[in-house]
């Protein structure tokens, strides 16, 4: 399944909800639209991985890079997910120590 | 015992064909169902890494990947990098993720063996045969 990325705000929050496989052949185009959204002035983003069916250590790469970058600049990076299989990625890879992880886009946005 | 073997050109767009092909034959071989995801995950990782040793060093030659069944289902993916460029396999600690100097490369290389480690009870990382190269091999138990 190809990669699908939707872009919607929620307060003051910019919420990418991602869809399909994020490996190292789509990751590049993950990367490209959360590096546009952080250059066009988005400083708290939030990433919904709820319809992702496929994450490797690329995704999860980019998705590191994006933290850094909006925690240099004073901003935050949050992601939603709520799937276990997803989750046990995040825990083995000690990741979820590094990610704010919430299990809807309400409470990662306060709403 | 059944033997796939399956050679791609070292390009991201092939490492989802062989994750496909590894579930698809790990299905046929008896690999319990709630193990294919981690299949798929490993298989995908192994030739992710070794893709991007091939780009690293400019190789053109193929990856190779060989599924059996013999008992277990063992996949073995060999890349032809130079030895000491696959030898760094480390997990790396949460304080190591995070740190800003850190590379995405590297990053990326640390989470993959994670998971492998993770995902893999039975994992091996050894110099390919004949001298060049690395082999990764993940053997699963099959449930018949």
């Amino acid at each position: 399944m190809e990669l699908s990325l939707a872009t919607r705000t929620v307060g003051g929050f910019a919420v990418v909800v991602v869809g399909g496989e994020v490996d190292v052949y789509t990751a590049p185009q993950l990367r490209e639209r959360l590096f546009e959204l952080v250059d066009a002035g988005a400083e708290h983003v939030v990433v919904d991985l709820g319809r992702v069916d496929f994450l490797d250590s690329t995704g999860l790469g980019v998705l590191v890079g994006v933290l850094k970058r909006l925690r240099t600049a004073g901003g935050s990076f949050a992601l939603v997910c709520d799937r276990e299989p997803l989750l046990k990625i995040f825990r083995i890879t000690a990741l979820d120590q590094v990610f704010p992880l919430y299990s809807t886009v309400d409470a990662a946005t306060g709403a | 015992m059944a033997v796939v073997r399956l050679s791609f050109s070292p390009a991201p767009v092939h490492v989802r064909t062989a994750r496909l092909v590894g579930v698809a034959v790990a299905r046929r071989a008896g690999v319990r169902q709630g193990l294919l995801d981690e299949v798929r995950l490993a298989i995908g990782e192994a030739c992710t890494r070794a893709v991007a040793l091939h780009q690293q060093h400019n190789l053109p030659d193929p990856v190779r990947v060989e599924m059996s069944d013999d008992g277990t289902y063992a996949v073995r993916v060999v890349d032809r990098a130079p030895i000491e460029a696959g030898a760094d396999l480390a997990a790396l600690p949460p304080y190591e993720l995070a740190r800003e100097s850190l590379s995405e490369d590297a990053l990326t290389t640390g989470v993959g063996f994670a998971l492998l480690a993770g995902f893999v009870d039975d994992l091996l990382v050894r110099p390919a045969d004949g001298g060049v190269g690395t082999e990764v091999q993940m053997v699963w138990p099959l449930d018949r």
